[in-house]
């Protein structure tokens, strides 16, 4: 093949992997690596052996990579891992949810009894049910963190189904079906699906929320 | 002598139903019975333009109508604009309490929070009780 026909089909080739939308082939990669190494003739100068042994090196190497990322079943990580410790996370918050409410039953149970007693030690029990139902307040609390927790495990979703759309089928060794990915609370473009979407935080980790006085402070 | 109506009528919004059932018995603990309640922003919405009350006591983070969104159409509603608005809230950073303080919210609450608490927020918004 003519040089300026190698370099044309090579600049063809490259110009189809830049227009790709971030799923790039490995085999796109590998086949471009060929198209130079086979357009190499005649004997070859020093240099020219260090970039063959150079392109010969990557193209082992992406071949090495996609074999070593099948090995670690990353179809098993969506297939099963991440929708089992989702599962687990929203059973850990129904479990806390009805475990709180059978604490609410019990102690408006005895709440009602405090009419049947004396005051002074009806004022000591209903303090102490005060004090239950403010501790309760965790159940709350907890299940807004797991959320955050759960949304994050949808994020990795994505990028391991990224990961395997990129390496193609080879490395896709499950027949079973995937599972639809879950409702995301962003729109297909990232932004937020509420007008308030960005302020939404959530719980904060101690080190980083300020305090009841320091909102009082805001209020002046 | 207190002046506060311990009968009027107060609204609370928040979609875990745990936390409304706290915030309902924490209120009944301080004298205040006479509570409604709502698990979204649009909901509270509704039921504030069918029923006159004189507080709200709202969770932010809700689907399908937030609390802050809530907290919005209240100020812009010309019958609802003066309502007392209280946020209790697990969103604790600054830029959270900044804004609902500009968007008009009369006291904000970080969750978990306690009666003593809940009791001197009321007190700032409604008078001594």
């Amino acid at each position: 093949m003519a040089v300026a026909a190698v370099k044309e089909k090579i600049a063809s080739q490259l110009q189809d992997l830049q227009k790709a939308d971030g799923s790039i082939d490995p085999e796109e990669i590998v086949a471009i690596v060929e198209s130079i190494v086979d357009s190499i003739e005649g004997d070859m100068s020093a240099d020219g052996l260090k970039v063959y042994a150079d392109i010969e090196a990557l193209a082992l190497y992406i071949n090495t990579a996609r074999a070593e990322i099948a090995d670690l079943r990353p179809d098993d990580i969506n297939d099963e891992h991440l929708p089992a410790a989702t599962d687990e996370l929203t059973a850990i918050v129904g479990a806390t949810e009805q475990a709180t409410n059978t604490i609410f039953e019990a102690v408006e149970t005895i709440e009602a009894l405090t009419e049947k007693m004396p005051d002074e030690v009806a004022d000591q029990i209903s303090q102490a049910v005060t004090s239950i139902f403010e501790a309760c307040g965790f159940q709350d609390i907890t299940g807004q963190r797991i959320t955050k927790v759960v949304t994050a495990l949808q994020k990795v979703e994505e990028k391991v189904e990224a990961l395997l759309n990129a390496f193609g089928d080879d490395i896709k060794r499950s027949d079973r079906p995937k599972k639809e990915p879950e409702k995301r609370t962003t729109t297909p473009s990232g932004a937020p699906a509420r007008p308030d979407e960005d302020l939404l935080n959530g719980p904060q980790m101690p080190d980083e929320a300020i305090s009841q006085d320091d909102i009082d402070a805001l209020f002046g | 002598m207190s002046t506060v109506d311990m009968g009027m009528p107060i609204l609370i919004v928040d979609d875990y139903k745990t936390m409304l059932r706290i915030i309902r018995n924490l209120l009944k603990q301080l004298g205040f019975n006479n509570v409604d309640e709502a698990t979204d922003g649009s909901a509270a919405l509704q039921k504030l333009r069918d029923k006159e009350y004189h507080l709200v006591i709202s969770d932010w983070n809700m689907e399908p109508m937030s609390g802050m969104q809530l907290l919005t159409e209240v100020r812009a509603d010309t019958k609802l604009k003066e309502l007392p608005f209280i946020m209790i809230t697990a969103e604790s950073k600054t830029e959270n309490v900044i804004a609902a303080k500009e968007a008009g919210v009369s006291n904000y609450i970080v969750k978990p929070f306690n009666a003593a608490t809940l009791k001197t927020k009321l007190s700032a918004v409604l008078g001594n009780f």
